[in-house]
Protein backbone atom coordinates (compact mmCIF):
# COMPACT_ATOMS: atom_id res chain seq x y z
CA UNK A 1 0.00 0.00 0.00
CA UNK A 2 1.24 3.43 -0.89
CA UNK A 3 1.18 6.48 1.29
CA UNK A 4 -1.98 8.43 0.31
CA UNK A 5 -1.32 11.71 -1.44
CA UNK A 6 -2.81 14.10 -3.95
CA UNK A 7 -3.32 11.45 -6.63
CA UNK A 8 -5.31 9.23 -4.29
CA UNK A 9 -7.67 12.05 -3.41
CA UNK A 10 -8.01 13.04 -7.06
CA UNK A 11 -8.90 9.42 -7.82
CA UNK A 12 -11.62 9.47 -5.15
CA UNK A 13 -13.05 12.76 -6.35
CA UNK A 14 -13.02 11.65 -10.00
CA UNK A 15 -14.79 8.42 -9.07
CA UNK A 16 -17.35 10.30 -6.97
CA UNK A 17 -17.96 12.76 -9.81
CA UNK A 18 -18.67 10.04 -12.34
CA UNK A 19 -20.79 8.08 -9.85
CA UNK A 20 -22.87 11.27 -9.66
CA UNK A 21 -22.96 11.58 -13.46
CA UNK A 22 -24.03 7.93 -13.76
CA UNK A 23 -26.80 8.48 -11.25
CA UNK A 24 -27.93 11.61 -13.05
CA UNK A 25 -28.11 9.74 -16.36
CA UNK A 26 -29.86 6.61 -15.11
CA UNK A 27 -32.33 8.01 -12.60
CA UNK A 28 -35.70 9.36 -13.68
CA UNK A 29 -36.90 10.56 -10.29
CA UNK A 30 -36.27 14.22 -9.47
CA UNK A 31 -35.20 13.63 -5.85
CA UNK A 32 -32.66 10.96 -6.77
CA UNK A 33 -31.34 13.23 -9.52
CA UNK A 34 -30.89 15.92 -6.87
CA UNK A 35 -28.93 13.41 -4.77
CA UNK A 36 -26.63 12.75 -7.74
CA UNK A 37 -26.02 16.50 -8.04
CA UNK A 38 -25.04 16.59 -4.37
CA UNK A 39 -22.49 13.82 -5.01
CA UNK A 40 -21.03 15.81 -7.93
CA UNK A 41 -20.76 18.97 -5.81
CA UNK A 42 -19.03 16.99 -3.07
CA UNK A 43 -16.44 15.65 -5.46
CA UNK A 44 -15.68 19.20 -6.60
CA UNK A 45 -15.30 20.32 -2.98
CA UNK A 46 -12.92 17.45 -2.29
CA UNK A 47 -10.89 18.49 -5.32
CA UNK A 48 -10.60 22.09 -4.15
CA UNK A 49 -9.51 21.02 -0.65
CA UNK A 50 -6.95 18.55 -2.02
CA UNK A 51 -5.40 21.16 -4.32
CA UNK A 52 -5.36 23.67 -1.51
CA UNK A 53 -3.50 21.26 0.75
CA UNK A 54 -1.07 19.67 -1.71
CA UNK A 55 -0.40 22.39 -4.30
CA UNK A 56 -0.84 25.75 -2.54
CA UNK A 57 -0.58 24.95 1.17
CA UNK A 58 0.07 28.54 2.22
CA UNK A 59 -3.15 29.92 0.74
CA UNK A 60 -6.80 29.55 1.64
CA UNK A 61 -8.55 30.10 -1.70
CA UNK A 62 -9.62 26.48 -2.19
CA UNK A 63 -11.02 26.45 1.31
CA UNK A 64 -13.14 29.52 0.63
CA UNK A 65 -14.36 28.16 -2.69
CA UNK A 66 -15.46 25.03 -0.83
CA UNK A 67 -17.27 27.08 1.81
CA UNK A 68 -19.12 29.09 -0.83
CA UNK A 69 -20.00 25.99 -2.86
CA UNK A 70 -21.48 24.39 0.26
CA UNK A 71 -23.57 27.52 0.89
CA UNK A 72 -24.77 27.64 -2.73
CA UNK A 73 -25.54 23.89 -2.63
CA UNK A 74 -27.74 24.46 0.41
CA UNK A 75 -29.66 27.24 -1.37
CA UNK A 76 -29.93 25.14 -4.54
CA UNK A 77 -31.24 22.10 -2.68
CA UNK A 78 -33.86 24.19 -0.89
CA UNK A 79 -35.12 25.80 -4.11
CA UNK A 80 -35.08 22.46 -5.97
CA UNK A 81 -37.12 20.77 -3.25
CA UNK A 82 -39.64 23.64 -3.24
CA UNK A 83 -40.04 23.18 -7.01
CA UNK A 84 -40.32 19.38 -6.62
CA UNK A 85 -43.05 19.70 -3.98
CA UNK A 86 -44.92 22.22 -6.13
CA UNK A 87 -44.65 19.88 -9.12
CA UNK A 88 -45.89 16.95 -7.03
CA UNK A 89 -48.91 18.99 -5.95
CA UNK A 90 -49.87 19.80 -9.51
CA UNK A 91 -49.16 16.46 -11.22
CA UNK A 92 -48.97 13.86 -8.36
CA UNK A 93 -45.65 12.60 -9.70
CA UNK A 94 -42.00 13.62 -9.57
CA UNK A 95 -40.87 11.56 -12.52
CA UNK A 96 -39.12 13.70 -15.15
CA UNK A 97 -41.05 11.98 -17.93
CA UNK A 98 -44.31 13.26 -16.45
CA UNK A 99 -43.02 16.82 -16.02
CA UNK A 100 -43.76 17.90 -19.57
CA UNK A 101 -46.23 20.59 -18.51
CA UNK A 102 -43.27 22.66 -17.29
CA UNK A 103 -42.87 23.60 -20.96
CA UNK A 104 -46.15 25.50 -21.23
CA UNK B 1 4.74 0.48 5.44
CA UNK B 2 1.21 0.60 6.74
CA UNK B 3 0.33 2.92 9.54
CA UNK B 4 -2.96 3.94 11.11
CA UNK B 5 -3.36 7.07 9.03
CA UNK B 6 -3.08 5.13 5.76
CA UNK B 7 -5.58 2.51 6.87
CA UNK B 8 -7.98 5.27 7.96
CA UNK B 9 -7.66 6.95 4.56
CA UNK B 10 -8.50 3.79 2.64
CA UNK B 11 -11.41 3.02 4.97
CA UNK B 12 -12.86 6.50 4.45
CA UNK B 13 -12.37 6.26 0.69
CA UNK B 14 -14.11 2.87 0.60
CA UNK B 15 -16.98 4.20 2.71
CA UNK B 16 -17.44 7.22 0.45
CA UNK B 17 -17.31 5.35 -2.86
CA UNK B 18 -19.31 2.27 -1.80
CA UNK B 19 -22.08 4.34 -0.26
CA UNK B 20 -22.08 6.60 -3.33
CA UNK B 21 -22.51 3.64 -5.67
CA UNK B 22 -25.22 2.11 -3.47
CA UNK B 23 -26.96 5.49 -3.30
CA UNK B 24 -27.37 5.69 -7.07
CA UNK B 25 -28.14 2.01 -7.61
CA UNK B 26 -30.65 1.08 -4.92
CA UNK B 27 -34.27 1.07 -6.00
CA UNK B 28 -35.67 2.15 -2.65
CA UNK B 29 -35.50 5.92 -2.51
CA UNK B 30 -35.32 6.18 1.27
CA UNK B 31 -32.31 3.85 1.34
CA UNK B 32 -30.73 5.99 -1.37
CA UNK B 33 -31.01 9.00 0.94
CA UNK B 34 -29.43 7.07 3.84
CA UNK B 35 -26.56 5.87 1.64
CA UNK B 36 -26.05 9.45 0.47
CA UNK B 37 -25.84 10.45 4.13
CA UNK B 38 -23.03 7.97 4.80
CA UNK B 39 -21.23 8.99 1.62
CA UNK B 40 -21.28 12.63 2.77
CA UNK B 41 -20.04 11.55 6.22
CA UNK B 42 -17.17 9.78 4.44
CA UNK B 43 -16.27 12.99 2.62
CA UNK B 44 -16.36 14.84 5.96
CA UNK B 45 -14.00 12.18 7.34
CA UNK B 46 -11.64 12.81 4.43
CA UNK B 47 -11.65 16.52 5.31
CA UNK B 48 -10.74 15.58 8.87
CA UNK B 49 -8.00 13.33 7.51
CA UNK B 50 -6.63 16.25 5.47
CA UNK B 51 -6.60 18.36 8.69
CA UNK B 52 -9.25 20.81 7.50
CA UNK B 53 -11.42 20.52 10.59
CA UNK B 54 -13.47 23.63 9.92
CA UNK B 55 -14.58 22.45 6.48
CA UNK B 56 -15.37 19.02 7.91
CA UNK B 57 -17.56 20.62 10.57
CA UNK B 58 -19.32 22.76 7.95
CA UNK B 59 -19.83 19.67 5.79
CA UNK B 60 -21.45 17.76 8.64
CA UNK B 61 -23.61 20.69 9.75
CA UNK B 62 -24.81 21.83 6.33
CA UNK B 63 -24.88 18.62 4.27
CA UNK B 64 -25.63 15.92 6.81
CA UNK B 65 -27.69 18.07 9.14
CA UNK B 66 -29.39 20.23 6.54
CA UNK B 67 -29.56 18.99 2.98
CA UNK B 68 -30.03 15.26 3.67
CA UNK B 69 -32.75 16.00 6.25
CA UNK B 70 -34.44 18.24 3.67
CA UNK B 71 -34.23 15.45 1.06
CA UNK B 72 -35.67 12.91 3.53
CA UNK B 73 -38.55 15.27 4.31
CA UNK B 74 -39.30 15.74 0.64
CA UNK B 75 -39.25 11.93 0.17
CA UNK B 76 -41.82 11.62 2.94
CA UNK B 77 -43.96 14.29 1.29
CA UNK B 78 -43.87 12.91 -2.24
CA UNK B 79 -43.41 9.13 -2.04
CA UNK B 80 -45.69 6.29 -1.01
CA UNK B 81 -44.19 4.13 1.76
CA UNK B 82 -42.49 0.95 0.59
CA UNK B 83 -42.87 1.80 -3.07
CA UNK B 84 -39.88 0.91 -5.23
CA UNK B 85 -38.63 3.03 -8.08
CA UNK B 86 -39.47 1.63 -11.53
CA UNK B 87 -36.74 -0.31 -13.31
CA UNK B 88 -34.79 1.52 -15.97
CA UNK B 89 -34.48 0.28 -19.52
CA UNK B 90 -31.40 -1.89 -19.93
CA UNK B 91 -29.99 -0.08 -23.00
CA UNK B 92 -30.18 3.27 -21.20
CA UNK B 93 -28.34 1.78 -18.23
CA UNK B 94 -25.63 0.30 -20.44
CA UNK B 95 -25.05 3.53 -22.36
CA UNK B 96 -24.97 5.63 -19.19
CA UNK B 97 -22.48 3.27 -17.56
CA UNK B 98 -20.33 3.31 -20.68
CA UNK B 99 -20.38 7.12 -20.85
CA UNK B 100 -19.54 7.51 -17.16
CA UNK B 101 -16.75 4.92 -17.35
CA UNK B 102 -15.20 6.50 -20.45
CA UNK B 103 -15.28 9.94 -18.81
CA UNK B 104 -13.74 8.47 -15.66
CA UNK B 105 -10.94 6.77 -17.60
CA UNK B 106 -10.16 9.88 -19.67
CA UNK B 107 -10.07 12.17 -16.64
CA UNK B 108 -7.93 9.76 -14.66
CA UNK B 109 -5.51 9.42 -17.58
CA UNK B 110 -5.09 13.20 -17.64
CA UNK B 111 -4.59 13.34 -13.87
CA UNK B 112 -1.99 10.57 -13.82
CA UNK B 113 0.00 12.11 -16.67
CA UNK B 114 0.15 15.52 -15.01
CA UNK B 115 3.11 16.22 -12.75
CA UNK B 116 2.28 18.36 -9.75
CA UNK B 117 5.09 20.42 -8.24
CA UNK B 118 6.37 19.23 -4.89
CA UNK B 119 5.23 21.35 -1.98
CA UNK B 120 6.76 22.67 1.18
CA UNK B 121 4.64 21.64 4.16
CA UNK B 122 3.25 24.62 6.02
CA UNK B 123 1.32 25.22 9.19
CA UNK B 124 -2.33 24.12 8.90
CA UNK B 125 -4.93 26.83 8.58
CA UNK B 126 -6.57 27.97 11.77
CA UNK B 127 -10.16 29.06 12.26
CA UNK B 128 -8.83 32.47 13.28
CA UNK B 129 -7.06 32.77 9.92
CA UNK B 130 -10.20 31.74 8.05
CA UNK B 131 -12.30 34.33 9.88
CA UNK B 132 -9.83 37.14 9.31
CA UNK B 133 -9.50 36.34 5.61
CA UNK B 134 -13.25 35.99 5.14
CA UNK B 135 -14.06 39.42 6.53
CA UNK B 136 -11.04 41.29 5.19
CA UNK B 137 -11.70 43.90 2.50
CA UNK B 138 -8.06 44.11 1.40
CA UNK B 139 -6.32 42.23 -1.40
CA UNK B 140 -7.37 38.57 -1.48
CA UNK B 141 -10.11 39.15 1.10
CA UNK B 142 -13.49 37.49 0.80
CA UNK B 143 -15.79 40.13 2.28
CA UNK B 144 -17.71 40.78 -0.95
CA UNK B 145 -18.45 37.10 -1.80
CA UNK B 146 -19.46 36.61 1.82
CA UNK B 147 -22.03 39.42 1.56
CA UNK B 148 -23.27 38.17 -1.82
CA UNK B 149 -23.74 34.67 -0.39
CA UNK B 150 -25.84 36.13 2.40
CA UNK B 151 -28.03 37.90 -0.17
CA UNK B 152 -28.28 34.65 -2.16
CA UNK B 153 -29.40 32.70 0.90
CA UNK B 154 -32.02 35.33 1.68
CA UNK B 155 -33.28 35.29 -1.91
CA UNK B 156 -33.38 31.47 -1.91
CA UNK B 157 -35.34 31.44 1.34
CA UNK B 158 -37.93 33.93 0.07
CA UNK B 159 -38.07 32.15 -3.29
CA UNK B 160 -38.70 28.77 -1.63
CA UNK B 161 -41.62 30.16 0.35
CA UNK B 162 -43.10 31.79 -2.75
CA UNK B 163 -42.72 28.68 -4.92
CA UNK B 164 -44.04 26.27 -2.30
CA UNK B 165 -47.08 28.42 -1.50
CA UNK B 166 -48.09 29.50 -4.98
CA UNK B 167 -50.61 26.78 -5.84
CA UNK B 168 -52.63 27.18 -2.62
CA UNK B 169 -55.11 29.92 -3.68
CA UNK B 170 -55.88 28.23 -7.01
CA UNK B 171 -56.93 24.95 -5.40
CA UNK B 172 -59.35 26.58 -2.96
Amino acid sequence: MMEPGLYHILFISTALFFIGVLGFLTRRNLITMLMSIELILNSVNLNFIAFNKYVWPGKMDGLFFTLFIIAIAAAEAAVAIAIIINLYRSSQSIDVNNAEDLKY
Amino acid sequence: MINGSTILFYLLAALTLCCGILSISTRQIFRAAIYLLFSLIGVAGLYFWLAYEFIAAVQIVVYVGGIVVLIIFSIFLTQQAGEKLPKQRLDRKIWATLAAFCGFALTLLQVVQHEFPPVIPQAPVTVRGIGEKMLSTGAGGYALPFEIISMLLLAAMVGCIVIALRSKPETK
